[in-house]
């Protein structure tokens, strides 16, 4: 069955269709890339995903349940996490609080609790701190648990913003463009981390990407996006040899 | 012996401009808006204290109680009605809203106090302590005033740290959005960065008022303009900064009148804003924000 299913999803900037038609099938625990040239609305479907942006038409339905018209904070909750383009970490918090803003929700004590520091927030909080330990230690960040976030090196950065994303207990794990900026052996080694997560957490992983060899590396399908439409989708092999698709990256 | 006197007592009128400028630094932190209708707050906290101890005969306790409740239900109040709306809209529209609301708190004591002063009975009832064979007089107040305000910062600081609720608004601080994705609602954390800011006003107020006993619809605006001046002083949006900020404020406010001129001690206080703003605009704590090009 499949975990995310997209139908018909469109939003429209003024006059330009920025997503048009766009429809999605995502079995459990794949590996599946978005990938499109630039601007053709990649980053906007994940948009459209988490609530960021309200599609003018189309639905989204998430392991069964309709995500359509929730806002983003309902959606993070149904189960979608996601990583920025540019990392956009917590820099003035600490790696190990960073992890742990994503477990806000599902642990739970009241301010007072927290003022008075009454048992039930200090249990809380050791819990908290033994989860996101864990998650930390999977990504290899324990031992920088303490440091600000802004003083790790690019890729950890890129790693913590995974963690954080997992924190928050996610079915389907969105990652808009994962290697950029990375060098070949960070790339290589970001791939190992992405199969593990999917591996070791049982996860549903929909990434952006224009690192091809990434993405011929580890997606199982692709879906081609250009200007808003998808131009095709299917086994990564034989999208990446579509003669469409090398046309609308390569040109004429 | 004086300047120590002076000293002491700076440092008790700064502890009350640190907790106004806690409310004005977290709010500009987690909202970037200057709440100034924050100072009011103040008022109307004094005003509650004084309805309950002086009209109604009632304990100091009940009055500080209530004042702490009242300005934190007025906090949250006005930031959902006045503020929230304008989420979206630009930073003079919100300025302008706030300088609005400012007017409404004030003429609306007016309405119900009116302008004649009252005169407010101090809550803290510890006699003066006189140190060095009494060449050294400490008056109770100062004293509580200063210690309230250290404890009330480390419990903030605290709070801000290791606290969950304290985690979200850092997070929101920076970048709602992501906060929002991670499933913070951002909402409730705004409405509870007002609520901390305005219970810190209300213990500031009857702190005040203690200290300075007489009571008018007016009587926060002064101190809420000097708190601003403290937090900017020590650096806006920043916790530490607005401590180190109001501190110094009182201290150079009570040390001016004292050697310069009591006239001249608001003119100098202003002209440390100015001076902060042409040297340093970040403040003391302050982080310069780089722009990438």
């Amino acid at each position: 069955m499949a975990i995310l299913e997209v139908n018909n999803l469109s939003i429209s900037f003024g006059g330009l269709m920025a997503v048009n038609d766009f429809g999605l099938n995502i079995e459990e625990g794949q590996l599946y890339g978005l990938i499109g040239p630039n601007g053709a609305g990649k980053t906007t479907v994940f948009n459209l995903l988490t609530g960021v942006y309200k599609p003018d038409q189309g639905r989204v339905i998430l392991d069964g349940k309709e995500l359509t018209g929730k806002n983003t904070i309902e959606i993070n909750q149904e189960g979608i996490a996601r990583t920025f383009q540019n990392i956009r970490l917590f820099s003035q918090l600490s790696v190990l609080d960073n992890v742990k803003v994503g477990l806000h929700n599902d642990y739970t004590y009241s301010t007072i609790e927290g003022i008075l520091r009454l048992p039930r927030y200090k249990k809380t909080e050791k819990l908290m701190t033994e989860r996101a330990m864990e998650l930390l230690e999977v990504f290899g960040l324990a031992d920088e648990a303490e440091y600000l976030a802004s003083n790790l090196p690019y890729g950890k950065q890129r790693k913590l913003e995974m963690a954080r994303a997992l924190a928050t207990n996610p079915k389907l794990l969105l990652l808009d463009e994962p290697a950029a900026g990375m060098n070949p052996n960070e790339t290589a080694e970001l791939m190992e981390n992405i199969k593990f997560v999917r591996d070791k957490f049982k996860m549903t992983i929909l990434l952006i990407e224009h690192d091809m060899k990434l993405v011929a590396g580890i997606c199982e399908k692709l879906t081609v996006l250009n200007f808003g439409k998808v131009l095709a989708e299917g086994e990564t092999s034989a999208v990446l040899h579509d003669p469409k698709v090398i046309t609308a990256y390569l040109g004429e | 012996m004086g300047f120590i006197s002076y000293l002491i007592d700076g440092i008790s009128l700064g502890s009350v401009y640190a907790l106004i400028a806690l409310g004005y630094t977290m709010v500009y932190g987690i909202a970037k808006m200057l709440n100034f209708a924050h100072g009011d707050v103040i008022m109307i906290g004094g005003y509650t204290v004084y309805t309950i101890v002086s009209t109604m005969g009632l304990s100091p306790w009940l009055g500080m109680a209530a004042s702490v409740v009242v300005c934190t239900v007025l906090g949250v109040a006005v930031e959902k009605i006045a503020y929230k709306p304008l989420r979206m809209a630009s930073p003079l529209a919100v300025l302008i809203t706030a300088i609005g609301v400012s007017y409404f708190l004030q003429n609306m004591g007016l309405l119900i106090f009116t302008a004649s002063p009252k005169a407010f009975t101090s809550v803290v009832s510890i006699s003066n302590i006189k140190l060095a064979d009494g060449a050294l007089n400490i008056s109770g107040v100062t004293l509580v005033t200063i210690i309230t305000c250290i404890i009330i910062m480390i419990a903030l600081m605290f709070f801000i740290k290791k606290t969950k609720a304290g985690r979200a608004m850092v997070a929101v601080s920076e970048d709602k959005g992501a906060a929002l994705l991670m499933g913070i609602d951002v909402n409730s954390t705004i409405s509870l960065t007002f609520a901390i800011g305005s219970g810190l006003a209300a213990v500031a107020g009857f702190l005040l008022c203690s200290a300075y006993p007489t009571l008018t619809p007016y009587t926060g605006a002064m101190p809420g303009i000097k708190a601003f001046v403290a937090a900017v002083f020590g650096g806006i949006g920043s916790i530490p900064g607005a401590f180190i900020g109001g501190i110094l404020l009182g201290i150079i406010e009570i040390l001016s009148k004292a050697y310069i001129s009591s006239q001249l001690s608001d003119a100098i206080v202003f002209l440390v804003l100015i001076l902060v703003l042409l040297i340093k605009p970040t403040g003391i704590l302050g982080k310069e924000i780089h722009e990438k090009v």
